[in-house]
């Protein structure tokens, strides 16, 4: 009876949210391929889902996805041979990593871009600050007598 | 009734918040001392509103009454009482009625405890203060009304969406929207700043515990919320680099490069444009986090909303306080007169360097996030930006940020001795070094970046504990010397090295859950034993109950670690009949740090149950990390200095005209 009562109750379980992701009858015997499979399905994006990989996801394109993954990794293909045919049928949406492409060069790019340009800034700026300070030190004869007595009367306070 | 008053308060409140938005700002230009008062009873007045309103909301839902539509479409008579008191804010309308309540609080703490900053600055602070509070108003009364009765109103409500009957809808939202709202403060402090064309070294004193309260409850609202994703989603994960979680990411980091160089401006005068353009960078991604999340831009399990007119206003809120903010910035920036002078090798210079990384990390973000939003308008064009991009573009952000933290904190004002730094490094660089060595001793070579990882943490924990012992001259002077250093040393130095040292922690739980954590994924038969990193699992079988508006479906698991019993899991799955949705529940065993992650799949025809069984080492340093962050966070703001605020002469000189 109880197992009647399982049965029956799993029949709303198959809902998006509720199963797991990578099923246990997916996984492939040789562990090598499987670890090799599981890199890749964390790189393929489920292309029904927001945001989510093949591996994470419980959605049944994904689990086409991981089992085609399998298929051709067990014929022989390498990692590379994998994503490749999975963008030849897909396009790049495929990837939760886009490649380096025209389209992709300021995704890429931007970050580096400003941190290069940030760094040159500071130091054009910390060059020019030193000149200024040098000018500043030379004429502080009488400024340095009245600075000493402001930091004396600031430490005192 | 209620629903009405609730309504009507909302209304009222607008009314004020357009007196406040207007009267104090007129008086600021007229000195008008009687007109900028005005702003700080409005503003008081307007939170008292606004939390009527939200007060009624709550007593609708409470009370179960489904003639209110949103009461309706989000709550269940037979749901839990504590859920009936979340659900208020776990859909569209009332998350923004909590985003204006927490904005009206925020403004009413200034009003009340802003008694000691200058009467111009307050005024305008205020005002702009209610220049968001409007658009918020107006946005809430015009498209997403909660109060909108049903004409003929149904007996039964269509239930919470099921992944929120959590309690983490108690705590994750509101503290979320603290640290989002909460800098809205340091924004209208540099509005404020911009319109009076002036600003000093106590502007940064005033602004500074603001966005450190708001990055605390920031910071452990997205620690909470990736807890919550953690346990509820059943897969284990506890970054997914969602839209989503990357919208509370951006001003987080943000908000910390604005602590970092409001310290440079409350200290040394300098870095003042540049922290007034944070200022609004990070109040700025705040409302971005907002609109991506609200306007359904994204459709994702956090999404709820999904009608663009939404999507519209708040996208035009965004251009009127983004662009308007900015255009603002760079019209009257210049008039602000840069501050004291300062070597590249200096505490100001570590600084300027940790603000050049957090600011780029948060480009980062912003670019791989909105980046095939935008390409796909601009050509159509449909790429992915997912977790394997974040991973390799952050990190080599982070890690010289992190390595660099324990030298900026060494490091002299003005003119530092990094080479004097480095040496008094030694001990914590030796640690560092050990820590590496010792992990890959114990962990072997398999995964080459974790020990460095762990390398690194650790030497950014011993480095902020000689920071600490440097300060109290510990091992140099006397016991009894240091010991009343120690009592006499700021609380803001040993809030740093606590929340320096947190950052650290949670790099520890990061590199332990994910490289040595390990999984099996099988289908178990009742009786049957599954092993996984000297842990026993034992299938006990299958149990049903009913809980108060769901069904429960559990496996019942014995854990065993060396034939001792260590603790029973019941993994389990919630069907929830008002929505026909199925949750998740997985199963939690802490053992120290670490964690046993159970979830339960598909259970087969032959009373097999499909498992998904985790070891996840140090996982829980990841959140405790970000709590001793915040505690960092806190002890640092209980510091005598921030509490006191800025001293009595500032006030006699924001009094002169500004030019």
């Amino acid at each position: 009876m109880r197992r009647v009562i399982i049965v029956a109750l799993l029949s709303s379980l198959l809902l998006p949210g509720a199963a797991l992701a990578v099923k246990p009858d997916e996984i492939l015997k040789d562990p090598a391929l499987e670890a090799r499979a599981r890199t890749l399905s964390q790189e393929l994006r489920c292309m029904v889902c927001q945001n989510q990989s093949i591996d994470d996801s419980d959605a049944p394109l994904a689990r086409d996805l991981r089992l085609l993954v399998r298929e051709r990794l067990e014929k022989g293909d390498s990692d590379r041979q994998v994503l490749d045919f999975l963008v030849a049928r897909y396009g790049n949406f495929v990837l939760l990593k886009p490649p380096v492409e025209p389209s992709t060069l300021l995704l890429w790019g931007l970050s580096p871009l400003v941190l290069i340009i940030g760094i040159g800034a500071l130091v054009i700026m910390a060059r020019r600050r030193r000149s200024v300070a040098l000018e500043a030190e030379a004429l502080s004869a009488e400024e340095r007598r009245r600075l000493d007595g402001l930091v004396h009367e600031d430490s005192a306070s | 009734m209620i629903p009405e008053i609730g309504h009507y308060a909302l209304v009222l409140a607008l009314g004020l918040a357009l007196i406040q938005a207007t009267v104090p700002l007129y008086g600021a230009a007229r000195r008008d001392a009687a007109l900028m008062q005005l702003g700080t009873s409005t503003a008081v007045m307007q939170f008292v509103f606004v939390a009527g309103s939200f007060a009624a909301l709550t007593a609708c839902y409470v009370t179960s009454d489904f003639s209110v539509a949103n009461v309706f479409e989000n709550s269940h008579s037979m749901m839990p009482l504590v859920y009936k008191f979340t659900s208020v804010w776990g859909n569209h309308e009332g998350s923004m009625l909590l985003w204006v309540l927490i904005l009206a609080l925020f403004g009413a703490s200034v009003a009340l405890f802003g008694g000691n900053l200058p009467v111009t600055l307050k005024a305008n602070v205020l005002a702009v203060q209610a220049w968001i509070a409007c658009s918020f108003y107006f946005f809430i009364l015009l498209t997403s009304n909660p109060f909108l009765r049903l004409a003929q109103p149904p007996l039964e409500g269509r239930d919470l969406n099921p992944i929120l009957q959590d309690p983490g809808l108690a705590i994750h939202p509101p503290l979320l929207y603290l640290g989002y709202v909460g800098f809205s403060i340091a924004f209208s402090f540099a509005i404020a700043a911009l319109i009076e064309g002036r600003i000093d070294a106590a502007w940064a004193r005033w602004v500074r515990p603001w966005t450190l309260a708001a990055w605390m409850f920031l910071t452990v609202g997205i620690a909470m919320g990736s807890y919550w994703a953690y346990y509820e989603l059943g897969w284990g994960g506890f970054w997914f680099w969602d839209p989503v979680e990357n919208a509370s990411l951006m001003p987080w980091l943000a908000g910390t490069a604005l602590l970092h160089s409001a310290v440079v401006m409350e200290k040394r005068n300098a870095l003042k444009i540049w922290t007034i353009l944070l200022a609004i960078l990070a109040f700025s991604l705040s409302l971005i986090g907002t609109f991506l999340v609200r306007s359904g831009v994204l459709t994702s399990v956090h999404a709820f909303a999904e009608d663009p007119s939404r999507g519209i206003f708040i996208l035009c809120i965004l251009v009127l306080f983004i662009g308007g903010g900015l255009s603002l910035f760079a019209w009257r920036a210049p008039l602000l007169r840069q501050g004291g002078l300062f070597a590249p090798v200096s505490r100001e210079g570590a600084l300027v360097f940790n603000n050049l990384f957090l600011t780029t990390a948060c480009l980062t973000v912003f670019v791989g996030t909105l980046y095939p939003l935008a390409l796909e308008a601009f050509n159509g064009e449909k790429i992915s930006v997912g977790a394997p991009f974040f991973n390799l573009t952050f990190a080599p952000l982070f890690i010289p940020l992190m390595f660099a933290m324990p030298f900026g904190t060494l490091l002299a004002w003005k003119r530092g001795d990094l080479l004097g730094v480095a040496q008094r490094l030694m001990t914590a660089f030796a640690i560092g070094i050990a820590a590496i060595a010792i992990t890959f001793a114990a962990a072997g070579a398999e995964h080459v970046l974790a020990p460095f990882g762990i390398g690194l943490a650790a030497f950014v924990i011993i480095g902020a504990l000689v920071d600490l012992a440097e300060r109290i001259a510990l091992f140099r002077a006397p016991f009894a010397t240091s010991w009343s250093r120690a009592r006499g040393l700021q609380r803001s130095a040993w809030g740093t090295a606590i929340a320096h040292a947190g950052v650290a922690v949670t790099l520890i739980g990061i590199t332990g859950a994910a490289t040595w954590g390990t999984e099996r994924i099988v289908a178990m038969k009742e009786g049957q034993t599954i092993t996984l990193s000297g842990y026993a699992l034992t299938f006990d079988g299958m149990v049903q109950r009913a809980g108060p508006n769901f069904r429960v479906l559990a496996g019942k698991f014995t854990l065993r670690e060396g034939g001792g019993v260590v603790g029973v899991m019941e993994p389990s799955k919630r069907t929830f009949g008002a929505r026909g949705m199925t949750t998740t529940e997985a199963a939690l065993l802490s053992r120290g740090v670490s964690q046993l992650y159970l979830s339960l799949g598909d259970v087969n025809g032959d009373g097999s149950a499909a498992i998904r069984f985790y070891y996840k080492p140090l996982v829980l340093l990841i959140w405790l990390g970000a709590v001793v962050m915040a505690l960092g966070g806190a002890l640092s703001l209980s510091d005598r200095r921030l509490r006191v605020g800025a001293p009595k002469p500032a006030a006699k000189t924001a009094l002169q005209p500004a030019e």
